[in-house]
């Protein structure tokens, strides 16, 4: 039997894939992949909620409208970042973060 | 709701997230990543929202993907040279990632609600009729911002993209 207790844990591990990915990798293609792991973890648990509270019948629409929001978000997001990347990519002729630390204290 | 798809595709998308963060061939990951949407997408459609798996397979996988796709072979990103592993780092990296699961694991093991089954769906489900009509009333405003924000994001992309940045 399947609980909302699989399906959190589920997208826990997602989450925590998506979480190592940042941590760990140093290309910032890979780093930006892992974020969208992140994010969509997020949509998993908030329809596995919206599935669980059942009302006349019918699941909880307004997790799912968020659900929706968020992709619609995540998708201008991942317009905008990858133009950021194509624009460093042009300044500096690498993708590699540890080549840009102009920043770095 | 069968519980032979949730377990096939869990293990599906774990697996190809993994590979994700695994692959050191860029277009290898992001080929992963359209696998474990695919999977993710089956997943939403086990918890019956199927408008919302379908939008990630119409988005994610065919969308956004696309775009990853098409940057790194713009950039001609070839598998990156090993460089020096710095061992502390990548331990430490683990370790904090592998902390952050074990809380999850542990709050929602004793989550109450997490341990119930389910209820039954008695009504004929109808999601995308349900979700727009929620979003043309409930939702009108966030959802007029969200067309406002996807204007910005584009003008926004053709100024990034230009070629002398000002």
């Amino acid at each position: 039997m399947v609980t909302l207790g699989h399906y959190l844990i589920v997208s826990g591990m997602l989450f925590t894939i998506g979480f190592a990915g940042v941590l760990l990798r140093r290309n910032i293609i890979i780093i930006f992949m892992s974020l969208e792991l992140m994010l969509n973890a997020a949509n998993l648990s908030l329809v596995a909620f919206s599935r669980f509270r059942v009302a006349d019948g019918l699941p909880s629409y307004n997790a799912q409208v968020f659900v929706f929001f968020i992709i619609t978000v995540a998708a201008a997001e991942v317009a905008v970042g990858l133009a950021i990347i194509v624009a460093l990519y042009r300044a500096r002729q690498t993708t590699h973060v540890e080549d840009i630390n102009t920043l770095k204290f | 709701m069968s519980s032979f798809i949730f377990w096939f595709f869990a293990f599906l998308m774990l697996v190809f997230g993994a590979a994700v963060v695994i692959n050191r061939n860029p277009i290898a990951s992001a080929l992963s990543l359209v696998i474990c949407f695919m999977g993710l997408s089956a997943l939403f459609m086990s918890l019956d929202a199927f408008f919302i798996g379908i939008i990630q397979v119409l988005v994610y996988a065919g969308a956004v993907m696309v775009l990853f796709l098409f940057i790194i072979m713009l950039l001609d990103l070839r598998v990156e040279k090993l460089r020096k592993i710095n061992y502390v780092a990548v331990i430490g990296g683990a370790a904090v990632a592998l902390a952050f699961f074990l809380q999850i694991y542990f709050v929602v093991r004793q989550l109450n609600a997490a341990q119930q089954p389910f209820p039954a769906l008695t009504a004929k489900t109808d999601d995308v009729h349900n979700i727009g009509a929620l979003l043309f009333t409930n939702f009108n405003l966030p959802f007029q911002i969200i067309g406002v924000l996807v204007l910005v994001a584009t003008i926004g992309v053709i100024v990034l993209s230009k070629r002398e940045l000002r």
